[in-house]
Order: structure tokens, then C-alpha cells, then sequence
């Protein structure tokens, strides 16, 4: 044949199509992805370092940052408990039913973010079933810190779970029996051999479901009611700030989002490389 | 010792764990989205067909589905060549390239919203460039086109990128031996074997488009009837203390997603079928 220096003529393309079709998918992830990532920070930093972290030390911004924390510091460990108790029945046991548990736990993911909120409010709000219980007791769960948690906690909800799952089912459970067989109690084995194993696979679920908690904005912007400085996320307040043509500031605090973001992303590429290790060594 | 008859299976914790799963996902998950069918259920028909079809609810649904097939099927062509390039080919940054496919499910929506926005307007980096040509994206349906390509990217790339690592050459070469040329081969031979994770790659685009909110509606200028999303359509209602039409029209959606939700299971079902 015509390039006998290329051994895998038959499977590959010439050069000349390899290095169009590398142009264009990365044309296309150029417009797509590079440029407005760029932009982001581009935009916070036009006017200077000083006017970036004076934007950032604004009353409303730090309380905003403070709110988003606390919810993300009871959502993620909520759904962390409930992914690795929920991964070891329907991983580690074989019932009727699995598929079917599976897809419902995965329902959050299927549903827009702004219905999300809406059930919420349907509840809750004030003409929602229990609100006027809630409002004869004066409790606040709607246009509060208790509504924005609980929508965070639903969109979040599948994360680690649907990590954990398929991990712990391709993992089988020799191991797990060994250690029962040994005279381990189901605790320690537990601890000492299942936990070990998912150790990745559950950094990997924590991580994008903090990521997912912290940067929720349909559902949060439905309950959360946008009052400044008190239920405002970091989301919520970007928005704002933007609506306002505080487009630096709005850009700013964005900018702490995406570079939180860019961290998942090296976090989840490391714990995704780890798990593919473990998996290929057993 | 203490041996579990139950799955002949020794590893205690059954029972508890699978109560535990299943109190905690009715709590969460479904008995809120009951309260929204049991709220609905309350209408009347002729009332819910009246709230689900008034000329700006229809025209929403236009807009919301008609971008997401236009941007699920523009990932379904990129995504296959991302896809491809990433398995076949070397270039630098490879490895940074591959891991940064997947910012659209890091970046919060927000975020994503303001700077596609600004990226796209008349005088942004990109939409500057686009008037040019006379084409204005921001504040147009074209935008939340934009805004939907970008947060469905990463589906159909992860869905089609380990099919593509998987295939084995034998066949290629197989086709190669027989007198195709690598194109024939390509279409002929390689794409079949890719169809049912890219439909699923499509699907997963498509409906995250559909319910997508935050990235859309600092792009979509939002005017009723031209560039108005259902999602936005649901929480305009709620402002004005519409529940009653708020629910309605999210009780469509959410049966639009289980319809999806369900067609998207069928397609992993045929394309793990189709892997072994």
C-alpha cells in the first residue's frame, strides 16, 4: 500500500482527516467550553485584584457563602449516609424489585430542578397541606434556610448512591463472607473490609454531590424567596448581582463557583483513575 | 456464628439497610413528587386541558423542546466526533481535554447562565463575531439552544467514549482485508456498533435540556410566546401565586421526564445487550 511506514493503514485515517477531525472537536469544545470558562474569570479580574476582593468581602456575598455551606454541610452527609446504607442492601443482597429500586433512587436526576422546588412549595408553602399547621406554630420551612436544605437534599439525592452501587455490586462479596466466616462481626467487617474498597468510590459520589449542593439554583431559586442576606445562596446571589449590571461582582463570586468546580473536576478524575485501578487489580 | 438464611448469604444487615433505603426515599423523593400528582389529580379535565394548552404554555413547550432536540442533536454529532478523537487520536492536553468534557456537570448553572450570556451578546468574545454575520445569538432561541448544547455536552461524549474504547479492531481490519475504504468502514461497520449509545447519549442530552433552568434564562431573554421556557413558565406562575397553573403545567413535565426516563432505560438495556 501507498504508506507502508503506517502499520494500522487499515485501522486509522490519514493524517491529513486525523488532524481535521482533532480540529474540529476541539473547535467545537473551544466555543463551547474553553471560552465562556475563560471568560468567567476573565470578567472578574477585568477591573483589578482590589475590586475583585472588595466585591467578594460584601455583606451580602459573605452571608450568602455562609448559608450555601450549611446547606451543603447537611445535605452531603445526609445523602452519604443513605448512599452507603442503601449500596449495601441492594449491592451486597439479591431481592425482587433491585431494577425497579434502583430507577427510583435515580428520579431525582430525571426531573427539572424548578419541579424540584415546586413539590417543595406544595407542602410547605402557604397554601401548601401543612401550611397552615406550619403558620399557627410559626415555623418557616419555605422561603428559609429548612425549604432550601430539603430541595438541596432531593437534587442531590442519586449522587453517591448511584457511585456506590454499581462499585459495590462488581466487588461481589467474597470478601465481606470471608470475614463473617472468620468470626468478624457485621460492623468490623464492615469497617475493616467493605469501607476500605468503596473508600474512592465514595470521595467520587461526595464530591459531585457537594458540587451539585452548592451550585443548585432551580431549586433553590423556587423556595428560597431571595430575600438578601438571609436566604440568598451563592447561586442566588450571583444572579442578583448580575440582574443588577453588577456584572464584576456578579462575575466574581461566580468565579469562586468555577473554581471550585475546576477542583471537583481534578478531585473526580484522580478518584475515577483510583477506582479503575482497584478494579482492574482484583 | 450466626448464619442468615435469607439469600443464602452470610453478610448480615438486610433487613435494616433495605427499611432504612426505602423510609428515607419515600420521605425525600416520593411523597413530595406525590403531593405535586395528588395536586394535580384535584382538577378537573376540561380545567387541566385548559391550563396545559393556553397559547403561551404551548408556545413554551414549542421553544423548551424544539432547542433541546436542535442542541441534543448537535451533541450527538460533536459528542460522537469528541468522542472519537479522544479514544483515536494523540494531541497535547490530551488528558486535561478529557477531563474538562465534563465541566458542565461541575459548573453550577448559574454560572454557566452568566458567562454563555456574556460570551454570546453582541459585544461578547464569540457573539461579536456571530453579529457580524448578522447572527444574534443572545436573548434568542438560538441562545437557549447555546445554553442547552452546553450543560447536555458531557452525555453523549461519556456515553459513547468507553463503546468506542471497547471495539475491537479485528473488525476494522477484517473490513479493511475485505476492500473497504476507511470510510465505508466507518459507516458501515463501526457506526452501527456505536447507534444505540449514541441514541442514549441523545436521550440523556435531550432530556436534561428540557428541564434545564439556570444556565437558560440569563440567555434566553425570555419574552412570552418568542424565547419563554416551561421551567421559567412554572415559576412565573408560582410568583404571581398561580399554584393552581403551576402545578398543572409541572405535572406534564414530570410526566415528560418519566416518558423519557422510561425510553432511556429501554436504550440501555439494548445497548448493553448490544455490548456482549
Amino acid at each position: 500500500m501507498r504508506s507502508p511506514n503506517n502499520t494500522a493503514h487499515g485501522t486509522s485515517e490519514p493524517a491529513a482527516v486525523r488532524w481535521l477531525l482533532t480540529a474540529i472537536a476541539l473547535g467545537f469544545l473551544t466555543l463551547f467550553l474553553f471560552v465562556p470558562l475563560a471568560a468567567v474569570f476573565s470578567q472578574a479580574f477585568e477591573k483589578g485584584l482590589s475590586v475583585y476582593l472588595t466585591a467578594l468581602r460584601e455583606e451580602d456575598t459573605l452571608a450568602a457563602i455562609k448559608l450555601t455551606l450549611l446547606v451543603a454541610f447537611i445535605a452531603v452527609p445526609l445523602n452519604l449516609v443513605f448512599g452507603v446504607i442503601a449500596s449495601w442492601g441492594i449491592a451486597k443482597f439479591s431481592f425482587p424489585g433491585k431494577g425497579l429500586l434502583i430507577t427510583l433512587i435515580d428520579l431525582p436526576f430525571s426531573v427539572s430542578p424548578v419541579i424540584s422546588g415546586l413539590i417543595y412549595v406544595l407542602i410547605f408553602g402557604r397554601q401548601g397541606w401543612l401550611g397552615p399547621f406550619l403558620e399557627a406554630h410559626d415555623i418557616k420551612i419555605i422561603f428559609a434556610a429548612p425549604g432550601i436544605i430539603l430541595a438541596t437534599v432531593f437534587v442531590t439525592f442519586p449522587f453517591i448512591a448511584r457511585e456506590l452501587i454499581p462499585l459495590m455490586e462488581s466487588q461481589g462479596r467474597d470478601e465481606e463472607e470471608a470475614a463473617m466466616v472468620l468470626g468478624a462481626t457485621g460492623l468490623q467487617t464492615f469497617f475493616r473490609v467493605t469501607l476500605p474498597n468503596i473508600k474512592w468510590g465514595i470521595i467520587y459520589g461526595v464530591i459531585l454531590c457537594n458540587a451539585r449542593a452548592i451550585g443548585e439554583f432551580g431549586a433553590v431559586s423556587v423556595v428560597s424567596g431571595h430575600i438578601r442576606g438571609t436566604t440568598n445562596t451563592v447561586p442566588l446571589q450571583v444572579e442578583i448581582l448580575y440582574n443588577e449590571y453588577n456584572y464584576t461582582a456578579a462575575f466574581a463570586v461566580a468565579s469562586l463557583l468555577a473554581f471550585l468546580a475546576l477542583i471537583t473536576l481534578a478531585v473526580k478524575t484522580i478518584a475515577e483513575w483510583k477506582v479503575q485501578q482497584q478494579l482492574k487489580a482484583e | 456464628m450466626k448464619f442468615s438464611a435469607r439469600n443464602n448469604n452470610v453478610l448480615p444487615g438486610f433487613g435494616p439497610t433495605m427499611g432504612y433505603t426505602l423510609l428515607y426515599l419515600s420521605l425525600i423523593v416520593l411523597l413530595p413528587l406525590s403531593a405535586l400528582v395528588i395536586n394535580a389529580a384535584g382538577f378537573t379535565w376540561p380545567e387541566f386541558v385548559a391550563a396545559v394548552t393556553a397559547p403561551r404554555v404551548l408556545a413554551s413547550y414549542k421553544v423548551t423542546f424544539g432547542a433541546a432536540l436542535a442542541a441534543a442533536g448537535i451533541n450527538a454529532v460533536f459528542g460522537l466526533l469528541v468522542a472519537w478523537v479522544l479514544v483515536r487520536y494523540r494531541f497535547p492536553a490530551k488528558r486535561l481535554v478529557d477531563a474538562l468534557v465534563d465541566l458542565p456537570f461541575a459548573l453550577p448553572t448559574a454560572v454557566a447562565g452568566i458567562t454563555l450570556a456574556t460570551v454570546y451578546s453582541a459585544n461578547g468574545w464569540i457573539g461579536r463575531h456571530l453579529e457580524a454575520h448578522g447572527i444574534k445569538v443572545a436573548f434568542t432561541p438560538l441562545g437557549i439552544t447555546v445554553a442547552m448544547t452546553f450543560i447536555g455536552l458531557p452525555f453523549v461524549v461519556r456515553t459513547v467514549q468507553p463503546v468506542i474504547e471497547e471495539l475491537d479492531t479485528e473488525i476494522e481490519e477484517a473490513a479493511a482485508c475485505l476492500g473497504a475504504n476507511r470510510w465505508q468502514t466507518f459507516i458501515k461497520v463501526i457506526l452501527p456498533l456505536l447507534i444505540p449509545s449514541l441514541l442514549t447519549g441523545f436521550a440523556l442530552a435531550f432530556a436534561r435540556g428540557v428541564g434545564e433552568y439556570g444556565s437558560i434564562i440569563f440567555i434566553a431573554g425570555n419574552m412570552p410566546m418568542v424565547s419563554e421556557i416551561t421551567p421559567l413558565l412554572i415559576i412565573t406562575k408560582l410568583e404571581q401565586y398561580d399554584y393552581r397553573g403551576a402545578t398543572a403545567i409541572a405535572s406534564v413535565m414530570l410526566g415528560a421526564s418519566f416518558v423519557m426516563l422510561l425510553v432511556i432505560n429501554l436504550l440501555q438495556k439494548w445497548s448493553r445487550r448490544y455490548a456482549e
